[in-house]
């Protein structure tokens, strides 16, 4: 690596002193503009006024280059260019562009630095910029961490803005009025006379003239698209069955293909007999891939019997294989030698616990699956010196790499073409699927193939949401929290995953305890330590990441200290609340769910809080003793992001996070047999199904907190308000996920 | 074996025993029936046969009597039938990979039932999954559904 790639990619890791020398280090690199992608190949009469906006003669198109796997991030990204550009989004296209450097996630990183999202102090500040400085130095193109809207909200619109005033100055041009004389609305230049100059028949000579660079974005009080209900781009294809996903790619000659690789984690095979699976109908090859077989055949289910036909001698799994011992690695790594690191330590905690009554409680979370309900799949096509892949997935330019780091192919000749993601919740953070594709590619140049995965295939080689164990220690005195002592030890997400995409991390892995150690409480003792557990099978970011499992283990304690001292678990926190925007959320919820009032007997209601991705968000559920089991009645959610952008996905993205979050929480958990997953269907794994959703109430608050994303921060407070609510329902407090292991849902 | 999808008829060259959903999507390129599970356990796989809500993955292509509409044959984007416009206006999907699914699954169970219940569109449709968790949307848009259907 050379000297420069060193240093940028240090200064990724913001530990103290590497912000200023990356900062400074990097100021000529990060001023420079970058290369617009769009601007390749361009036909004669077209414009790529900026790397988000194409205008030729057959129309407009907007560049949205945040992966869409179903929360709505083309058509929110698509809305933001059109609130300047003024186009209406049914005459656009829409498409995510190619990979480029341009498309870097200037905000992502900060989620790896010990930085709280209520921190205003100098470090906090300079650590958020360098996120955008190795965003950019690094090219980092990436959706992931809930990053899309604050990311893309200035750049969009400035990118609309931008291009609408070039048109206009194309415009003045052509007719001699004045720019003030002109307006801009539906995809055209409005003359004084009512003429309309439509943008494509200015594109020609908007490409000639330099981009107007000095513009104003509009003031949200003059806004159409943002903080108005918006009709979702893909409502309409995904209402008709149109849509077409990775899955459903096509084109001439492709061939169906499907690997089945060692089920036992990370383990190789020693060798395969393919003489009955050759055998089968329209079985063309039975060919080697990393760690297994894949087979190509002229349709997907021949290659799915096919490939259980072929006998395969596998390796043993190098990692620790069982559940059982797996969690004895957890427990074992409550250790000094093994922390990883003490974000909060205020106050005494050794000294107030010295002493008096402790109360202690210890907390497991298992090893959760993605599995999104579309299967990984994808379709690459090799040949001479090209490879073109057609796939869903966040992380275009890391695939793009580890393409041509596969097949020796330079990048520029990897095209990646991304389609929408049938789900995701993280599983398209990575690209295994699309390098045993690529493997097999290589093997039939020219032929164009069409990868799919079984459902088994696809749960048994997920990188899982890693497991983990608290041990909470706390005291309570005169009805009040006094002293809160958090240990989480879990295997490292950022080791894991950094790795497969060739990022070196230095430092703590802020995952470990994220969603835990930033919380926005004063207690006077009061100390966070994460833990890191040797590495076992390979884990990566599952919605919400860190947060989704510490929510339950730090507010399921806080609700422990609570009832012990008699306290209100509401009234606590808010007393406890430090930062007004949580709190506002904390009374918001309060507010909904008609907190306090009496309930009756075999019912009750949890409340949980936990800000993550810089968004507080209260919840609260209620559930009710029925015959069959518990029932859950209803949930409330109340969460701030600065300004609502679209309130009716606002909603959407919110209320899915909900079901997301108790789903997990009440059935499903992945445990591992000799390194092998045993849950390889829906049906051992089945999350939150109709006949038990609630009805969800959502509140999204605008007090002046900064602008942020809702993707994911819904998720971790549901499964501790869930067990918060089965204890004011039945007096039995759970400390293990998942809840169907203690108790019955009906 | 002759197969009528959406009203055309195709002439399949398949082993009796390739499920329907195989045929559809490889044989005869009709993707909007989606492959999550292979064992009924999702639902994203939902056609109709003879108007009746099956799911095309456990559906062997012997056992194929009648004729299959899919979600193309429901409705399209220019002339939605009513559930597809229900739930258009409810805004339901997500990622949308389940919703053929559900919605095949939806228009079956209405027109059996015209004026269901919470409680009978939930057993209705608790066989089909969706990871984005869109059900209480789902829930909306069938009463809309059930609504304009009754009027209609």
């Amino acid at each position: 690596m050379s000297r420069l790639g060193t240093i940028t990619r240090r200064s990724f890791i913001v530990g103290s002193a590497a912000i200023v020398g990356g900062v400074a280090f990097g100021t000529y690199l990060y001023k420079r503009d970058l290369k617009n992608p769009l601007l390749e190949g361009l036909a004669p009469g077209a414009a790529a006024i900026t790397p988000y906006v194409k205008i030729d003669p057959g129309g407009v198109t907007l560049i949205t280059p945040r992966a869409d796997v179903g929360q709505g991030a083309y058509s929110i990204q698509a809305h933001m260019i059109a609130e300047e550009l003024d186009v209406d989004l049914d005459a656009v296209q829409i498409t995510p562009g190619p990979p480029s450097p341009v498309y870097y996630n200037g905000v992502v990183g900060v989620e790896a630095m010990p930085i709280a999202a209520t921190s205003e102090t100098m470090l906090a500040r300079t650590g958020r910029g360098a996120s955008d400085v190795a965003g950019k130095l690094l090219g980092l193109q990436l959706t992931g961490g809930s990053s899309t809207v604050p990311d893309m909200y200035d750049r969009l619109r400035m990118a609309g803005a931008v291009a609408r005033e070039t048109l206009l100055a194309a415009a003045v041009a052509q007719t001699g009025l004045d720019r003030d004389q002109l307006k801009t609305e539906a995809g055209a230049v409005v003359l004084p006379d009512g003429m309309r100059l439509a943008y494509q028949d200015l594109a020609a000579a908007a490409a000639e003239i330099e981009p107007v660079t000095n513009v104003t974005l509009r003031d949200p009080s003059e806004w159409r698209h943002l903080g108005k209900a918006q009709m979702r781009t893909d409502i309409v294809p995904k209402s008709t069955g149109t849509q077409t996903y990775g899955i459903d790619m096509a084109m001439e000659g492709m061939v169906y293909a499907t690997t089945r690789t060692n089920p036992a984690q990370g383990g190789d095979i020693m060798g395969f007999d393919a003489g009955r699976a050759e055998k089968m109908r329209g079985v063309q090859a039975v060919l080697p891939i990393t760690g297994g077989v894949a087979v190509v055949a002229d349709n997907t289910w021949r290659a799915f019997q096919a490939v259980q036909a072929v006998e395969c001698d596998w390796g043993p799994s190098p990692y620790t294989g069982d559940t059982a011992d797996q969690f004895k690695a957890v427990a074992e790594s409550f250790t000094d030698d093994r922390q990883d690191s003490r974000f909060r330590d205020d106050g005494d905690v050794m000294q107030a616990l010295a002493e008096g009554e402790v109360l202690e409680a210890e907390y497991r979370i298992p090893y959760l699956a993605h599995a999104p309900l579309e299967p990984m799949s994808v379709v690459v096509k090799l040949e001479k010196g090209r490879v073109d892949i057609w796939t869903g997935t966040q992380i275009p330019r890391f695939m793009q790499a580890n393409v041509a780091a596969l097949t020796g192919i330079d990048a520029e000749n990897v095209h990646i073409h991304v389609l929408m993601s049938g789900g995701s919740f993280g599983r398209r953070l990575e690209d295994d699927y699309t390098l045993r594709a690529v493997e097999v590619a290589m093997q039939m140049p020219g032929t164009p193939i069409k990868m799919v995965w079984s459902r088994g295939e696809d749960f048994t080689h997920d990188f899982p949401r890693p497991l983990a164990m608290a041990r909470a220690r706390g005291k309570v005195s005169n009805g009040q929290i006094a002293a809160y002592d958090l240990a989480i030890a879990a295997p490292s997400t950022a080791e894991s995953q950094m790795a497969r995409l060739n990022q070196p991390i230095f430092g703590p892995d802020i995952a470990i305890v994220a969603g835990a150690w930033d919380q926005p409480f004063a207690i006077p003792d009061y100390r966070v330590t994460g833990h890191r557990v040797p590495a076992m099978v390979p884990v990566s970011s599952w919605r919400s990441v860190g947060a989704s499992g510490n929510g339950f283990l730090h507010e399921s304690f806080m609700d422990e200290m609570c009832h012990a001292a008699g306290v209100d678990p509401l009234e606590e926190r808010l007393r406890l609340c430090t930062h007004d925007p949580s709190r506002k959320v904390l009374e918001a919820v309060g507010e909904m769910s008609d907190w306090g009032a009496t309930l009756g007997p075999g019912r009750g209601r949890g409340l949980a809080f936990c800000l993550s991705f810089g968004v507080p968000v209260a919840e609260v559920v209620e559930v009710r003793q029925t015959d069959a089991g518990l029932k859950i009645d209803r949930v409330f959610v109340a969460a701030e992001v600065g300004r609502v952008l679209d309130p009716v996905n606002f909603e959407a993205q919110l209320s899915g996070a909900v079901i997301w979050g108790l789903g997990h929480a009440m059935n499903c958990e992945l445990t591992y047999r000799d390194g092998v997953p045993q849950q390889d269907n829906y049906h051992l794994y089945e999350g939150l199904r109709l006949y038990q959703t609630p009805k969800i109430e959502v509140r999204g608050l605008e007090n002046g907190g900064k602008l942020r994303g809702i993707g994911e921060p819904g998720v971790p407070p549901a499964a501790p308000a869930l067990a918060n609510a089965i204890f004011a329902a039945t007096g039995q407090r759970i400390r293990e996920l998942p809840l169907s292991k203690s108790v019955d849902f009906a | 074996m002759e197969l009528t999808v959406n009203g055309t008829v195709h002439d399949v060259d398949v082993e009796d025993d390739m499920p329907l959903l195989w045929i559809l999507r490889d044989e005869l390129g009709i993707t909007g029936p989606k492959y999550g599970c292979g064992i009924a356990q999702c639902g994203a796989c939902t056609v109709h046969v003879d108007g009746l809500a099956v799911r095309s993955c456990q559906l062997r292509a012997a056992d194929v009597n009648g004729n299959v509409t899919t979600i193309e044959g429901l409705g399209t984007p220019e002339a939605l039938h009513v559930v597809q416009a229900a739930w258009v206006e409810h805004q339901v999907a997500q990622c949308g990979y389940c919703q053929s699914g559900q919605i095949m699954q939806a228009a079956s169970f209405l027109e059996l039932n015209p004026e269901p219940t919470d409680d009978q569109i939930d057993a209705a449709m608790s066989g089909n999954l969706c990871r984005c968790g869109t059900y209480p949307r789902i829930r909306a848009a069938v009463h809309s559904a059930a609504a304009r259907l009754r009027k209609a």
